[in-house]
């Protein structure tokens, strides 16, 4: 009997937690990896559409991004609800599309400089005017491998 | 009581709610960027004035969208559901018998061959974005539904598993070099060829 009263008096056995800050560094270092920093803030809406048949981009250096879409909320009163374009930080007019592009281009390795893709992350409500104006841009400085971007998911949810 | 001994242990109970709290945060905060999409190669600036090309009519299939997101296939009003089987269809017709893995009707008002065949989209301004990327889905998903039988006939796995496995840097170099055959065969048996002319203005 006594063997069992003895526990009693005693305090609560601690958990050993020396493991604890393994684990805390663990996560941590994993949502370091896996975190990507976005380098511009979005200036515009940018509700992607869905699709299916979509390839990965690998390689994140040899791409370069081109963002469509109607300004954010708190910038509509500057700028209006039409779609614009941004570029890096800023707004951008259709004819700075092609400067923009060998700007980006002179900034990478020579030897990456043949194979850049261009990602055009636009919002499903823009017309294809601008888009068609943008790919225009683009044959001007032989950028021709585009990407559009879109999240993977049925196409026809885009028609609604 | 006997003291214990050794130093009194640090109360760290708590710890694992600062786990939790350090991981919510991060689970909220972390956008894993979504980089994928469709891509596609813009026809050139000029184009190779020394070859003088005459494609027939019949080895083009022409989709125009116009700004009300409906579709004109072929000179006639088509469902968008409708466009990928349709799709399918001309490109494998094999009107001149010579693709011999083709099961089309082999309709000789409809394309040669794959080979030949190619698909023209056209778009209005208005068209909105959301639809010109449904169509080049449904496009790109009738030559994905080919290469994929093929690859199922010859090699036993989809086509859009092995390119995406090819084109993956982390593949080791071996299981490439095995690859690159391969993809390449479906590739040149179901070529790719979606011409996007300029955006009409009316």
């Amino acid at each position: 009997m006594s063997k069992f009263a003895k526990k009693k008096d005693g305090d609560l056995p601690a958990v050993s937690t020396a493991s604890l800050p393994d684990i805390v560094f663990m996560l941590l270092f994993f949502f370091m990896t896996v975190t990507t920093m976005k380098d511009s803030s979005l200036l515009v809406e940018n509700t992607l559409p869905n699709a299916t048949e979509i390839k990965k981009l690998e390689k994140k250096d040899r791409v370069i991004y081109i963002y469509v879409g109607k300004p954010t909320r708190e910038y509509q009163k500057v700028f209006g609800t039409e779609p614009k374009i941004q570029l890096n930080d800023k707004y951008a007019s259709v004819d700075e599309v092609g400067s923009y592009i060998l700007a980006e281009r002179a900034k990478k390795p020579q030897e990456i400089q043949n194979v850049l893709t261009t990602a055009l992350k636009v919002d499903k409500d823009a017309n294809m005017g601008l888009i068609a104006d943008i790919k225009q841009q683009l044959r001007e400085v032989n950028a021709l491998k585009v990407n559009y971007t879109t999240y993977e998911g049925n196409a026809f949810n885009n028609l609604q | 009581m006997p003291r214990r001994k050794g130093a009194p242990e640090v109360n760290a109970g708590s710890m694992a709610d600062i786990a939790f709290l350090l991981l919510i945060f991060f689970l909220v905060t972390t956008t894993i960027e979504t980089d994928a999409g469709l891509d596609r190669m813009l026809p050139p600036m000029d184009p190779p004035e020394d070859i003088d090309v005459v494609i027939k009519q019949k080895n083009i299939f022409t989709v125009n969208i116009n700004r009300n997101g409906q579709l004109l296939v072929e000179d006639e009003l088509m469902d968008l559901k409708n466009l990928r089987a349709a799709a399918v269809a001309f490109l494998e017709n094999g009107g001149d018998g010579s693709c011999n893995y083709c099961k089309g009707r082999k309709d000789p008002a409809s394309s040669d061959n794959p080979e030949k065949a190619i698909i023209s989209l056209k778009n209005d301004r208005e068209t909105k974005y959301a639809t010109y990327i449904t169509v080049q889905n449904e496009l790109v998903g009738a030559y994905n539904d080919l290469r994929n039988r093929e690859a199922q006939r010859l090699y036993g796995d989809d086509f859009t598993n092995m390119e995406a496995e090819y084109l993956n840097p982390e593949t080791p170099s071996s299981v490439r070099d095995d690859l690159k055959g391969k993809v390449k065969r479906i590739q040149e048996m179901f070529p790719q060829k979606l011409s996007e002319a300029e955006t009409s203005t009316n």
